[in-house]
């Protein structure tokens, strides 16, 4: 291809992308989540007031919620956050429990509760919800296949999102991941706790989360871990093998990322 | 001083003798009848085979002593258009308080022609009365329908009335009859300590207010409103535009008479009373004191827009009335500043848009309740009402570098698994089935064990042993075995059976 096809191309590219986010996101509206690698494919961390979808299957929905939960908690930033959810989901898989939520180290004083009947007032709510500049985040959670939840849909919430500045994340349980106006996708599944820990320290939530679409960087899948003292994810710590003394001589990326595939 | 009006409706007359029967003491005795039976010397309480014995060609009719009740409480609603205070008087009497509300349809006699000529279209048979006290009102509508008596003038006006028509039940009627007394000028002739010594208090009060000496107060359907402000039509209204101009019109002169006291309002309702009778009356409640027009406007319109069964107009409505049932005082204050506040001030809007549309009781926060047992630790209550409680409830501290030990999802009730066995007998279980899938645990932590509160129950629930379970595929799950071990759970003879599991909770 000749220099300046590609040239054209880029442009046209950067245009449509000029169009497509509306200028709103900036750089210092994203916040980082922690984990190394995930921010630096996210550009320094999640988009404020912009839409994030989180997929997953319907026995891993706690997983995704405890994800979208620490989420969150990193935007949100000790402002109310609003969580809708539709009726099915609870009895599907379990009422979002105030006491699991504090003990993730989170504040469940700012948790207002929406329980939407069915997906259109769920919808109809956190759009009206989105536009409500108030508001830390919205998360809209849903369980199955929705035909309401749309190309439309999607569009309409990212545009009052992107307009208030608050950030929705639709937690999408049971449901295979479909077009849409998402700056980013995920995809989670429980991960396993550290091999060969000691007795009383597994059980830290621990997440195998897949980025499935970025808008803006490359994918990528991590093992993400929910610190709850500080409140952010981090690298997954390994407790397990004890490892031999680093030889001096040695680089100290080499030395992480031994750790990390240990 | 209260002018009291009544009215009394009975089934649309036709032309052959119609009764309604009712079962009283296993015999069917007539319970109304039309002018047409009366005229052939019928009357309420007849047995029905004395009835047909006197007239064979009856047209009869089983009572319907709940529908009887609903059309009655249904005139009632109509009749709201003429003053909040309207009373029911089983079983088929209202009593309306018209005092200052007269003037508004070109006084008393102008209101009572009103009143029945409408109720008269819809077909019931009305008879109406106006007087100084409620009992007086009732007496006068039972002998001279459409009289209005003006104050001090009762005595006078009832006095030539057999004294049936106090309606003080068929005993004393009777007794009054046997001691000579045939008019209720008689009865007043007597003095009042004889009366009541031979009839009872109780029905001297009642002759007492009939004749204007005290009264005593009707008990109104509905609380009176704060605030009430209402726009009639002398052509009716159908186009969901109009009604909509007409809400926020009437929504501004309701926020300007408020503001004049300072108020603001909590629970606003909105009645449309259509040109057939019917009256629908929708409610929105907002978190805090509502003090803007645009606010009452848009919360009333996500109300209407969610309505399940939409506003009907019918043939159109010729009234719509707005009113402040709750309000409360608004304290002024300077807010700009306080970015904090204002926050606040946007999500209890926000909440109260929510709920409008989807009901109060679906927009919740939570609040922590003293005690251990993991599904009543939390507590959901309305977030219009207890926005600013649960903003500052104080929750159990975690503890630090702990895994959590409580799970981010908890089912309602508790699912029931099959644990094939235990390899210690008050141990957790090596693999289980739950919704139909094998699971092996791999890690486990427990037991916790919680003792239900034996002050609160009566013993019947078991004690729990909480265990945190991690899988193969590294789901970690909330599990517990209800009863002892050999403790607590028996089967059928007083042996001891082997206590059930089951998955309470999820953890991320």
């Amino acid at each position: 291809m000749s220099g300046a096809r590609m040239s054209a191309l880029a442009t046209l590219r950067g245009q449509i992308e000029r169009i497509e986010t509306a200028a709103v996101v900036h750089p210092h509206d994203r916040v980082a989540l922690g984990h190394n690698q995930a921010d630096s494919a996210l550009k320094g961390g999640l988009a404020r007031a912009a839409i994030h979808e989180v997929f997953c299957a319907g026995s891993q929905g706690t997983a995704a919620t405890g994800f979208v939960m620490g989420l969150a908690g990193r935007v949100s930033a000790q402002r109310p956050l609003l969580w809708i959810r539709q009726d099915f989901s609870e009895i599907e898989a379990g009422a979002l429990s105030m006491s699991g939520l504090a003990e993730l180290g989170l504040d469940p004083r700012r948790v207002v509760m929406v329980r939407a009947a069915d997906v259109e007032s769920a919808l109809r709510s956190s759009a009206d919800a989105l536009a409500c500049d108030a508001l830390g985040a919205v998360v809209l959670e849903l369980w199955g296949e929705t035909r309401q939840f749309d190309l439309v849909a999607s569009r309409k919430l990212t545009l009052a999102a992107q307009g208030s500045g608050v950030t929705g994340l639709m937690l999408r349980m049971a449901a295979q991941p479909l077009p849409s106006t998402a700056e980013t996708r995920w995809m989670l599944r429980a991960a396993h706790s550290p091999p060969g820990s000691v007795w009383d320290a597994w059980g830290a939530p621990r997440f195998d989360a897949e980025l499935l679409r970025n808008r803006h960087g490359p994918c990528g899948r991590w093992i993400m871990e929910w610190n709850c003292d500080e409140c952010q994810f981090s690298e997954p710590s390994t407790y397990s093998q004890p490892l031999a003394a680093t030889p001096a001589d040695r680089q100290n990326s080499t030395f992480l990322r031994q750790r990390r595939a240990g | 001083m209260g002018r009291g009006a009544r009215e009394e409706s009975a089934s649309k007359q036709k032309d052959e003798p119609c009764i309604v029967v009712i079962k009283d003491n296993n015999a069917l005795v007539i319970h109304a009848l039309d002018e047409a039976a009366e005229r052939l010397g019928l009357y309420i309480g007849q047995p029905l085979a004395n009835a047909r014995a006197m007239c064979p060609d009856l047209k009869v009719f089983d009572a319907d002593v709940v529908a009887d009740a609903k059309t009655l409480s249904d005139i009632a609603d109509w009749c709201d258009r003429f003053t909040p205070l309207v009373a029911l008087d089983p079983p088929h009497g209202l009593f309306l308080d018209i005092t200052g509300c007269a003037h508004l349809f070109g006084g008393e006699a102008a209101l009572l022609q009103t009143l029945v000529r409408a109720l008269g279209r819809q077909g019931f048979a009305v008879s109406a009365a106006i007087a100084g006290t409620s009992v007086c009102a009732r007496t006068l509508t039972r002998q001279a329908a459409g009289s209005i008596v003006a104050d001090g003038g009762e005595a006078a006006a009832i006095r030539r009335f057999p004294v049936s028509a106090l309606g003080a039940g068929e005993a004393i009627t009777t007794g009054l009859r046997r001691a000579g007394l045939k008019t209720i000028g008689d009865v007043a002739s007597r003095s009042p300590s004889e009366i009541t010594a031979r009839f009872g208090a109780r029905f001297s009060t009642l002759l007492a207010h009939a004749l204007g000496q005290g009264d005593a107060p009707i008990s109104p359907r509905k609380p009176l409103p704060d605030y009430i402000v209402e726009k009639r039509f002398a052509e009716p209204i159908a186009t969901d535009t109009m009604i909509a101009m007409t809400l926020s019109r009437l929504a501004d002169t309701l926020i300007a008479s408020m503001e004049k006291q300072g108020k603001g309002a909590r629970r606003l309702e909105a009645a449309f009373f259509r040109t057939d009778g019917v009256v629908r009356a929708i409610m929105v409640e907002a978190g805090r004191p509502v003090t803007q027009s645009k606010v009452i406007d848009r919360l009333f319109r996500e109300r209407l827009d969610a309505l399940a069964d939409p506003l009907d107009p019918g043939f159109g409505f010729d009234m719509v009335r707005l009113s402040a049932s709750r309000t409360e005082i608004v304290v002024q204050e300077q807010r700009d500043l306080d970015a904090h506040v204002h926050d606040n001030d946007e999500l209890s809007a926000l909440i109260d848009r929510i709920a409008a549309r989807i009901g109060g009781k679906r927009v919740v926060v939570h609040l922590p309740e003293d005690t251990h047992i993991p599904e009543c630790a939390v507590m959901a209550a309305s977030a219009q009402h207890r926005l600013a409680a649960a903003m500052q409830a104080e929750w159990p501290a975690r503890t630090e570098s702990e895994p959590p030990l409580r799970p981010l999802r908890l089912f309602d009730k508790p699912e029931p698994i099959k644990v094939p066995f235990a390899a210690v007998p008050d141990g957790p279980p090596h693999q289980f089935t739950w919704r139909r899938a094998l699971h092996a645990v791999v890690r486990v932590e427990g037991p916790e064990r919680i003792a239900m509160e034996w002050w609160r129950q009566d013993g019947k629930q078991l004690t729990r042993d909480y265990f945190r379970i991690e899988d193969a595929e590294g789901l970690r799950f909330w599990i517990f075995r209800d009863g002892l071990y050999e403790g607590e759970v028996f089967d059928g003879d007083g042996e001891a059976a082997s206590p059930g599991w089951y998955v309470h909770g999820l953890f991320a």
